[in-house]
């Protein structure tokens, strides 16, 4: 009997919108700070309590900034990259540790290597919220004039670096005319 | 009564009770489905005015105005702009330079009128709708390279 | 080294719940017995196995082990340790594995209770339970284990969400879980009958009581989940049409069709096909439940997982689960006969109104949930089905149904007279159209919405009692009222039960009615020392002051309330935000009475002495859980009835 066959194929129709609605991605964002100023800050370095950095006294140069924290588990994923890449020494990497104690965070810097050419220390994450941080790692690329010209959210892989970021650092990198 | 009354009387009634609930359903459906728009299409003329929906994006950064219970921001897409008026407190997670969608009208004036913000419960999260309007501004502005993917859930902290 | 035997628990327990889906099912259709009785024992064993990898991840928690991924990401040093014991089903991870202990436990409760039963049903049954098992141990071992390690360990967690920070979120997903799982029972039920091709009465009733139990418990944790929502979002909101209720409402209104259904199938031996079908929905509405909410489908106020393998897997299983049984029940329902015949007017009659009712209630609940992720789908644009919608909906689909609750108890089973319920109705009816009158104007202003709230409340009421009082009728109809009364001991626990239950209907509705119609609410600015008038009552910001919690910093308001010019209650309404997330959260501050609530929120300082403040006078709302908490009380005592015992111990 034809009847029986109906909450089949019902729930036929219902299986395909369901996968349908799977392939969409709620979670593709676009950055609204990419092609605007980096958001400025003054932070001491985690190295240095009494030293301050601010993305002035990087103008002139391209450099990448990296949102990371010693509580961050997918940081560590990332982590080794960035350690290889520092040590090309193409840009300078910028640590910006996000919302973290300063003894976890250099016993973890011990630990796992310090790619960054200086880490900035945002304990109350304020600097965090300017940039929109999302989830952390984050990591921006910033040029010459201090504009932000990329912007990951999660861990950077090798790919994206070779792909994304790279091909940026060639195009921006270019000697002061 | 016969077999064949009470069926009948079954298949009638059945056949009722479907359609009401049919009727009723598409009726409601009608009248209280909520579209969506952007700061664009809205811009463009293509949100209605003569009925609620909802707008979406980022709240721009130093746009909020207070004054009292009432308040006044603007809801960008980054390539248009719309000003959202509000009274009432706003949800614990609303911030400058985050997502947010508000529910209201448009009014003669441009000006939105909302009746409801909303700004969910995750601190890493932007309604679907915001992060949709994003998407649409970036393309119709052209200004923006990347469309970024987010972590998947161990990724973000 | 104690995480790894978590993860191999979990590894032992699939291979266990493998063996008990194929041997039994095979055993069942051989006819040897040996082979159908591994099921018990396998059952028994499985629940042990995940109890331990549980109890292994619950140890992890409260001894704050960060080298734990899943533990470093929702628990801190910090935390109180009995949220670090709720934070073990405070994400994805440990939801599915609470799930899974659920799934165990209702299986262990079946291999004990179950004696009554032939063995063929009994292996069948344990096997399809085990089949779900898994499934849900696969996606555990796959796609989400809560046992990875992170090494080195991370030196503190990330902390709970502090949504999820709250006594009542203790208690609310296991709860919650336990009447979703539930509905697995009944669900194995009606495979295990359709695989064997007894439908029967006796089929019935051995499903009843453990259909009643899920209920009970999704009865329970969609409460909590309410309460909690009112208490913690600081909107004053009790339900919010969120998918991730409706995900749960879902199975609730199917379930709640098919105990009724069922006791027809027992009683009368109709409806079959249909109880069968019912079965089968309300457990894959649960599972499309877990899909919603895990997938990240919809992402909403609780949709913390977003990880599209998660979400195709639990896809493939819903459609391999559910097409598969409904498929089963396309090939096996033909042959099932009809069962008893009935009158158009009969306590059946007014039961299959009902059922289709909650059908249809359901169906719409579930379109206003999916309609928005077919759009979205087929690319047709965002939008999005709000509270109007389901409140239209509802209003006319449950008048009817609440109606009919009043006759259904009165009609005679196969055969009633419509002059006869309505000449034992009569005054149940009149008293309840008096109330309508009155009470609306009593309870502050007269509207068609209130008058009819109170009169189908009032209606099902009093026709419990009118109905309650023709089962103490005798054989002689001229027996004076204390004859009558001395009966009272006669009536059994199920016709309590059914009572109780539909008593707790009438006043969530009675709840409902009130507050949708004479709840207030202001927006002010308040500066310190200010008072703003509510009704009666006069609302004083003495001051906010900072302080700190646990793990969390907090700006806490005095707010004195007074009513009639005299001293009423202090309020203490708190903003906070919690160190590790950083996220804030408004604690409400709510003076809770019989007859209202009073509910202050803080909003935000709009100067270091001025405030915004959210001030709520919820008018019977409180009735509105304890309407939900009689209907699982009504659920319990009809479980306890002798007659569901009979048989037992005697293997």
């Amino acid at each position: 009997m034809k009847r029986f066959v109906i909450p089949l194929v019902v729930f036929g129709a219902l299986v395909v919108f369901l996968a349908i609605g799977l392939t969409r991605d709620p979670r593709e964002v676009p950055s609204p700070l990419v092609g605007k100023p980096a958001p400025a800050f003054s932070l001491s370095t985690l190295a240095d309590p009494t030293r301050v950095l601010t993305p002035a006294d990087l103008r002139g140069k391209v450099w990448l900034l990296n949102v990371w924290a010693s509580w961050c588990v997918a940081c560590r994923q990332e982590h080794p990259l960035l350690v290889e890449f520092a040590r090309t020494h193409r840009v300078p990497i910028i640590g910006l540790d996000y919302k973290d104690k300063r003894d976890d965070a250099l016993a973890w810097l011990m630990r796992f290597g310090n790619p960054y050419a200086a880490s900035v220390v945002d304990a109350d994450g304020r600097t965090g919220i300017e940039y929109g941080v999302y989830g952390v790692p984050e990591t921006f690329l910033i040029d010459q004039e201090g504009i932000i010209r990329y912007k990951r959210i999660g861990p950077l892989t090798a790919e994206a670096l070779r792909d994304e970021v790279m091909p940026l650092i060639r195009r921006y990198d270019v000697p002061a005319s | 009564m016969k077999p064949r009354h009470r069926r009948f009387a079954w298949i009638g009634t059945g056949v009722l009770a479907l359609g009401t609930a049919v009727a009723l359903v598409l009726n409601a459906f009608n009248s209280n489905l909520v579209f969506f728009f952007t700061p664009t299409q809205i811009v463009s003329r293509e949100a209605p005015v003569d009925r609620a929906f909802r707008i979406g994006g980022m709240v721009e950064e130093r746009s909020l105005q207070r004054e009292d219970t009432r308040v006044r921001f603007v809801v960008t897409d980054t390539a248009n702009r719309v000003t959202v008026d509000y009274v009432g407190i706003l949800p614990d997670l609303f911030k400058e330079g985050r997502g947010v969608v508000a529910q209201g009208r448009l009014g003669a004036d441009g000006v939105f009128v909302a009746d409801q913000v909303l700004a969910k419960h995750d601190e890493n999260y932007m309604p679907p709708e915001a992060a949709e309007a994003m998407k649409k501004g970036a393309e119709v502005s052209g200004s923006l390279s990347k469309t970024l993917r987010a972590p998947a859930a161990n990724g973000s902290p | 080294m104690i995480p790894e035997v978590g993860q191999f628990a979990l590894v032992v327990a699939l291979a266990v719940a493998i063996l008990q889906c194929v041997v039994p099912l095979a055993g069942a259709a051989r006819g040897n017995a040996v082979w159908m009785a591994l099921a018990r024992p396998a059952a028994r064993v499985q629940f042990l196995l995940v109890l331990i990898a549980f109890g292994v991840l619950a140890h992890a928690f409260v001894t704050s082990d960060f080298s734990v991924a899943y533990v470093a990401a929702n628990s801190s040093r910090a935390l109180p340790v009995e949220y670090r014991f709720a934070a073990v089903w405070g994400g994805h991870e440990g939801s599915i594995l609470l799930w899974l202990l659920m799934l165990t436990f209702w299986m262990l409760a079946v291999s004990f209770f179950s004696r009554h039963m032939p063995e063929t049903m009994v292996a069948r049954i344990l096997a399809v339970m085990a089949f779900v098992s898994v499934g849900f141990l696969l996606f555990l071992l796959l796609t989400s284990s809560p046992f990875d390690r992170l090494l080195p360990a991370a030196p503190d967690g990330r902390d709970l969400n502090p949504m999820l920070q709250d006594p009542g979120m203790v208690i609310h997903p296991p709860m919650l879980y336990m009447g979703y799982v539930g509905f697995s029972v009944p669900f194995a039920f009606a495979i295990a009958a359709l695989l064997g091709g007894n439908l029967d009465a006796a089929w019935a009733r051995w499903s009843r009581p453990w259909t009643t139990v899920a209920w009970v418990f999704l009865t329970l944790g969609i409460c909590l989940g309410s309460a909690w929502a009112y208490y913690t979002l600081g909107w004053g909101g009790w339900w919010f049409w969120d998918p991730v209720e409706n995900a749960s409402f879902m199975p609730w209104l199917v379930g709640t069709g098919l105990i009724h259904s069922l006791a027809v199938t027992e009683k009368r031996g109709a409806f079959k096909v249909w109880t069968v079908l019912l079965a089968i929905i309300a457990f894959s509405l649960s599972l499309l439940g877990t899909f919603l909410v895990r997938s990240g489908v919809l992402t909403s106020v609780h949709a913390f997982a977003t990880d599209p393998r998660r979400g195709v897997f639990i896809l493939g299983f819903l459609a391999l689960v559910v097409g598969g049984s409904l498929a089963l029940f396309a090939w096996r329902a033909p042959r099932v006969g009809l069962g008893g015949r009935f009158e158009v007017v009969s306590r059946e009659s007014a039961l299959l109104v009902n059922n289709v009712l909650m059908l249809a209630a359901a169906g719409t609940v579930a379109l206003g949930t999916l309609y928005p992720i077919f759009m979205d789908s087929l690319g047709l644009g965002k939008i999005s089905v709000g509270p109007p919608y389901f409140e239209a909906v509802f209003v006319p689909l449950m008048a009817p149904a609440l109606f009919m609750m009043g006759v259904g108890p009165l009609a005679r089973w196969k055969q009633a007279s419509l002059p006869d319920i309505a000449l034992r109705l009569r005054w149940a009816f009149g008293a309840a159209v008096l109330v309508a009158v009155i009470g609306p104007i009593g309870a502050g202003g007269w509207s068609v919405m209130v008058a009819l709230g109170l009169l189908l409340a009032a209606w099902i009421a009093v026709a419990g009692v009118a109905s309650l009082w023709q089962l103490l009728e005798g054989a002689d109809a001229s027996d004076r009222w204390w004859e009558r009364l001395r009966r009272i001991r006669r009536v059994t626990p199920a016709v309590w039960g059914m009572l109780v239950a539909h008593l707790g209907v009438a006043v969530f509705v009675v709840g409902v009615t009130l507050v949708k119609g004479y709840e207030s609410e202001q927006d002010v600015r308040m500066a310190f020392g200010e008072t703003v008038a509510g009704g009666p009552y006069a609302f004083t910001l003495r001051d906010v002051r900072d302080g700190d919690g646990p793990n969390y910093r907090y700006q806490r308001a005095t707010v004195e309330v007074s009513r009639d010019g005299r001293p009423y209650t202090t309020l203490f309404p708190e903003k906070r935000v919690y160190r590790v997330q950083s996220n804030p959260m408004t604690e409400a501050a709510i003076e809770r009475s019989f007859t209202h609530d009073l509910y202050v929120s803080l909003g935000e300082a709009l100067t270091p002495t001025a405030w915004t403040l959210r001030i709520y006078y919820k008018p019977f709302i409180d009735w509105i859980w304890a309407g939900c908490v009689l209907m699982a009380l009504g659920g319990l005592l009809a479980v306890i009835d002798r007659r569901y015992r009979r048989g037992r111990g005697t293997a």
